[in-house]
């Protein structure tokens, strides 16, 4: 099992070891080393909060190049929502799915139509109440690998269907295969993505086995190649397919607006996510039926891998929503696949923060952690390298820091150590001290 | 060796809403690093959550103390407040002596104690009018 692949890496040569990524991660993952951030992989949840504060730019999300998709006969491009919005006005959906399909697709599909299957699943899903209420959804591989580490008692409230993308995947492969007659491995199914959790829950899913996606592709990457192809793609083949509601899913309260319940919750931002998910916790929002978390701000529209800021994107996307509320919905009979979207794996607590397997070890270590905390001077400058003091006292009792690591501390014993030495250089051995004994040469008298 | 006893304590500000649950948001990160198994953790936090926003609410806060060791886990809230007058009715669902401009903040629903007991494995609770409220809550971590 690939338990830790993870998309966001590091880029060694760019990375100053400043800790503008130690300070913002929000599993505690990241310690500088020798000059460089480090990632610990079990803790990563891939939000890409490092990748947006990175004053360097030294945080990368490892997509798959463009070119990845000519190993394959038939090629189809499956873009995220968030597409859309990172386009002027001028352009309608259609011209940006022709013109992706240009720059070397044979096929184009949208993820949000595939988004407008997921939600009829759940909306069936939460008519028949057999759930632990609030759902939360798992739109976001973020925040369900942030359940996963930090709220293990919320890994039941998560919403055990298959993402948009899988289900769209699902649909093209037995859709190529059939009316062209080809191989599943013949067809090469590419996400086009705002994120890098997606990627990480392509390389290693949690929910299945194997992703039927073969590839991710950045929307950054894919941006430009969009817009210089555009102006040749007035009048494509027609491949918005998708309604509003399928679109709306790039944006925060997108899915859940979806579901016609009132009872709903829509929260972006991974440090606001967090807090909602500890309100989850306390059973204080017991009478929410749907909480939709997002690790970006803005939603997906937000993402690391996007272009344009996520506001801008978000008055962008408004019109292809309207327009796809006006046009009437091809039915284009996907209500097939909604019996089968139900998770095959299951997600597991990672307990990451625990500090030994043994309980009375681990309530020692608790202690000698508390005491070196006591000590730190609670300032969290990170300069040693940990995102804070107890961060630090945390590292030192699980021996991979050193006390002397906190730069106060350090100063602290290089000044006792003068002041020692200060008082060492007074004293002389008696036989080379010519004072003591007042048998010293005469030029010694002055010092008496 | 078996007496190892973690021991900490917090000060409950009162009157303050943007902090109150933070002593018991931290207690579950201790939790976790300790590596209890979910559900314990769950039940230790919530009741020591009701507990904390109670002498908020009721005795312009206070001090938690909780200590951890290889059976359980104790947590002391304890107040200076008004006392509870009658045990009894306080430990009835829906009933509250909660301000109206508490309830308004989406607070005194009448499901604190009843909450904690709920959540608890032993609940102690030593109160006299006028002087102050000490509620105590064990969490068992054995069956």
């Amino acid at each position: 099992m690939q338990n830790y692949f993870h998309s966001v890496t590091l880029d060694e040569k760019r990375c100053k070891g400043c800790t503008n990524c130690i300070k913002r991660c929000p599993t505690e993952a990241i310690r500088v080393r020798k000059s460089k951030a480090r990632i610990i992989a079990e803790r990563c949840i891939d939000c890409g909060e490092c990748i947006r504060v990175c004053p360097q730019h030294a945080k990368k999300a490892i997509t798959d190049p463009i070119e990845t998709i000519n190993s394959f006969k038939y090629k189809v491009a499956i873009p995220a929502p968030s597409l859309y919005g990172q386009f002027e006005s001028k352009y309608s959906r259609n011209q940006i799915l022709n013109a992706l399909r240009r720059i070397g697709f044979d096929m184009v599909y949208e993820v949000a139509k595939a988004a407008e299957i997921v939600s009829s699943a759940t909306r069936k899903l939460i008519s028949e109440k057999n759930f632990k209420k609030p759902l939360i959804s798992s739109a976001c591989p973020a925040v369900v690998r942030l359940i996963q580490v930090r709220f293990p008692n919320l890994l039941d409230n998560i919403l055990k269907l298959e993402s948009p993308m899988e289900v769209a995947a699902r649909i093209v492969k037995s859709e190529a295969a059939e009316k062209y007659k080809l191989a599943a491995d013949e067809i090469g199914v590419f996400f086009i993505s705002p994120c890098a959790a997606k990627v990480t829950s392509v390389k290693a899913p949690y929910e299945k086995e194997k992703s039927a996606v073969d590839g991710v592709i950045s929307i950054n990457d894919v941006y430009v190649k969009i817009l210089l192809t555009m102006g040749k793609v007035k009048n494509g083949e027609e491949l918005d397919l998708a309604g509003n509601e399928g679109i709306s899913w790039a944006k925060p309260g997108g899915e859940s607006i979806a579901l016609g319940s009132d009872k709903f919750l829509a929260v972006d931002g991974i440090h606001n996510v967090i807090s909602i998910l500890e309100e989850i916790e306390n059973d204080k929002l017991n009478d929410m039926e749907f909480v939709e978390a997002l690790a970006c701000t803005g939603g997906c529209l937000g993402g690391p891998l996007t272009v344009v800021n996520p506001y801008i994107a978000r008055t962008r996307l408004k019109k292809h929503i309207e327009e796809a509320r006006k046009k009437s919905k091809p039915d284009t009979g996907e209500k097939e696949y909604i019996q089968d979207l139900v998770w095959t794996g299951n997600v597991e607590y990672k307990p990451v923060m625990k500090l030994d397997e043994d309980f009375q070890k681990a309530l020692k270590k608790l202690e000698a952690l508390n005491q070196i905390n006591k000590e730190l001077p609670g300032l969290d400058c990170g300069a040693c390298g940990a995102p804070s003091c107890r961060a630090l006292a945390e590292d030192i009792v699980r021996g991979i820091a050193n006390e002397t690591d906190c730069i106060f501390k350090l100063r602290e014993k290089v000044r006792s150590l003068a002041i020692q030495m200060m008082e060492l250089e007074k004293k002389m051995p008696p036989v080379l001290d010519k004072d003591t004994n007042g048998h010293g040469d005469e030029d010694n008298n002055e010092s008496r | 060796m078996g007496d190892n006893v973690i021991k900490l304590d917090y000060v409950i500000p009162g009157d303050d809403f943007s902090v109150a649950g933070e002593a018991s948001s931290n207690v579950k990160k201790v939790l976790n690093q300790l590596g209890i198994p979910p559900f314990i953790v769950k039940k230790a936090t919530i009741s020591m959550y009701e507990a904390e926003i109670n002498s908020v609410i009721h005795a312009g806060g206070g001090n938690a103390h909780v200590e951890i060791d290889n059976e359980k886990i104790v947590v002391e809230i304890t107040d200076q407040g008004p006392g509870i007058p009658d045990i009894e009715l306080a430990m009835q669902e829906g009933y509250s002596t909660a301000p109206d401009e508490i309830r308004e903040l989406g607070f005194g629903a009448g499901m604190g104690l009843p909450n904690i007991k709920r959540y608890s494995d032993e609940l102690e609770i030593n109160t006299e009018v006028g002087k102050g409220t000490t509620v105590r809550i064990t969490i068992r971590l054995k069956a």
